[in-house]
């Protein structure tokens, strides 16, 4: 991957003056490639990271498999961008294996998630059958533990 | 009551270092740029490694050399990395870091009274190690106009009948130094004309941003006259296993090994098996986190130039050396005031050697955070001073 692309996704906002410093360029260049990255529709946008166990909300996490059958003309590209438009569906993805789709959908109750699988995702034509699994707790997301570990705070601050 | 310590030990002086890291502990909110270990985790597989040994039940010493599988893996990785060959069963060493390595070669090869040479600004511990020895260190400048590389020219002036080794250090710590092939060359020469023991601490091998490093080990034709010293602390981020080695001609290493023997029997078990698995599975790890380091560096060294203290783009380690003779102060002043008044440790670069005044030792082996709260403070104080 692009070292810029390494950088921004481990810090998304990191200012161009650093990200320049760091990869022995300008900023101006920096934005330049920023801003190509976007157009190019590479760079699909910035989020903040939170950490679900802290964050004040009911919502509800659900991993949902489904199986389903594929149409002629698209396989399964035209059910899974009509899956993905819910804005429920917080990511879709394609699976080899026992099942095709793997969702990550968020909801606002249990009841929420039960009534958008049994009411919206099973009705869809060429949904053959679902799973859901509630989720209870985040340890990790996008390569972040949640959980600090302090062992890193015994560490020496001075030492040859 | 008389006193007990020798004479050697009490006119020992403690490093330079310690003063500052008493300091510290007293103060909150500090960044420290004093730190002379990878931040990064021991890479997970490696502790796992350990963590299945113990349940293996491997907690019983191993042979003084350390475990067949570890000193067949580091021949292996010599082999591989440097095109270096050992024979595992006579001329590896496997020690308590790197410290104890030197420690060994040190007390095998000095008499009372050999003199050893070494490159300043260097490693706290080489000075200490060698009259610990009772042996004679004898100092070589290195300078920021050169890169901090070392010159015969240099050596040959202080080199005497009584001189049994060349200690180096390359890349280097403090300066992040790295010889050049020329330089590489000259100095291996240096050692066979003089009938020298060239001591080749490498811990810092893994950490190099050009691929300008060569290990001595590469060279044949010094391979007598050779000790290789490596470890695992650097470059796999495993400073608490304790875990290093030596390589060299069997002689030397045999006589290493009886010191070793009587003072330590063996290296950590669950280390050895931990080091088995890095040498084998680790490369990757070591790539992350040379690519990492390389951005902190430049990072670094653009700031700290951008602010008007001179600073040579290190081709190594994780130490960057920028010169503050432009403030005025002392290094040992510029540090106090700087952790004083800005909350930023960073060590003064006479502690690790007379020509090392001017300078400081800035490690880089922390977080971006922390690096770009230190450069935000470290611009602060420069800018307060340049007002004066």
């Amino acid at each position: 991957m692009d070292n810029l692309l390494e950088e921004l996704k481990k810090n998304g906002r990191e200012t161009a003056e650093n990200l320049a410093k760091m990869l022995q360029s300008t900023p101006a260049e920096i934005e330049a490639r920023i801003a190509e990255y976007e157009k190019a529709g590479i760079i699909r946008g910035f989020q903040a990271l939170l950490n679900p166990n802290m964050v004040e909300t009911d919502d509800v996490h659900a991993a949902i498999e489904l199986k389903i059958r594929p149409e002629r003309e698209s396989g399964f590209g035209s059910i899974a961008d009509r899956i993905s438009r819910f804005p429920q569906v917080d990511s879709c993805f394609l699976m080899s294996g026992g099942y095709d789709l793997l969702l990550f959908v968020t909801g606002k109750s249990l009841q929420d998630v039960a009534h958008f699988v049994a009411a919206e995702l099973s009705t869809i034509d060429g949904v053959l059958s679902t799973a859901t699994h509630f989720m209870l707790k985040t340890y990790k997301d996008q390569g972040v533990a949640m959980e600090c570990r302090n062992g890193g705070e015994e560490r020496l601050s001075v030492t040859p | 009551m008389r006193s007990f310590v020798t004479g050697t030990v009490r006119d020992l002086p403690k490093s330079g270092i310690r003063r500052f890291f008493d300091i510290v502990a007293d103060m909150k909110d500090v960044v420290s740029l004093g730190v002379g270990e990878p931040d990064f985790d021991t890479p997970w597989h490696i502790s796992r490694t350990a963590i299945a040994a113990l349940e293996n039940g491997a907690t019983h010493y191993t042979s003084n050399l350390g475990t067949p599988q570890l000193r067949r893996e580091i021949a292996n990785y010599l082999d591989r990395r440097f095109n270096a060959r050992y024979d595992w069963r006579s001329e590896i060493l496997v020690t308590v870091g790197v410290s104890e390595a030197l420690d060994l070669v040190l007390r095998a090869i000095c008499d009372p009274g050999d003199e050893v040479l070494y490159h300043e600004p260097c490693f706290v511990a080489y000075p200490a190690a060698v009259k610990l020895a009772r042996a004679v260190p004898v100092s070589v400048p290195t300078y920021a106009e050169e890169s901090f590389r070392l010159r015969v020219e240099e050596l040959e002036k202080r080199v005497t009948p009584r001189t049994k080794a060349l200690l180096l250090n390359f890349p280097c710590n403090p300066t992040g130094a790295v010889l050049c092939e020329e330089n590489f060359r000259e100095l291996a020469d240096f050692a066979a004309r003089r009938d020298l023991l060239l001591i080749s601490d490498e811990v810092y091998s893994e950490l190099d941003y050009t691929g300008a490093f060569r290990s001595f080990a590469s060279m044949p034709e010094i391979r007598d006259r050779l000790v290789l010293l490596n470890g695992f602390s650097k470059s796999w981020a495993m400073t608490g296993f304790r875990l290093g080695y030596a390589c060299g001609p069997r002689e030397v290493i045999d006589a290493m090994m009886k010191i070793h023997q009587y003072g330590i029997m063996s290296a950590p078990t669950l280390s050895q098996a931990a080091g088995v698995r890095a040498m084998r599975e680790g490369d990757a790890d070591v790539a992350r986190m040379r690519e990492e380091y390389r951005r902190r560096r430049n990072f670094l060294v653009a700031s700290l130039n951008g602010m008007g203290l001179e600073t040579v783009m290190p081709d190594g380690a994780f130490y960057v050396f920028p010169s503050i003779k432009s403030t005025g102060l002392s290094s040992e002043e510029f540090a106090l005031r700087l952790l004083n008044e800005h909350s930023v440790a960073a060590v003064p670069g006479c502690a690790f050697g007379e020509c090392g005044e001017g300078y400081i030792r800035c490690s880089y082996a922390t977080s971006m955070e922390n690096l770009k709260t230190a450069v935000k403070r470290i611009g602060d104080f420069s800018a307060a001073l340049a007002r004066r």
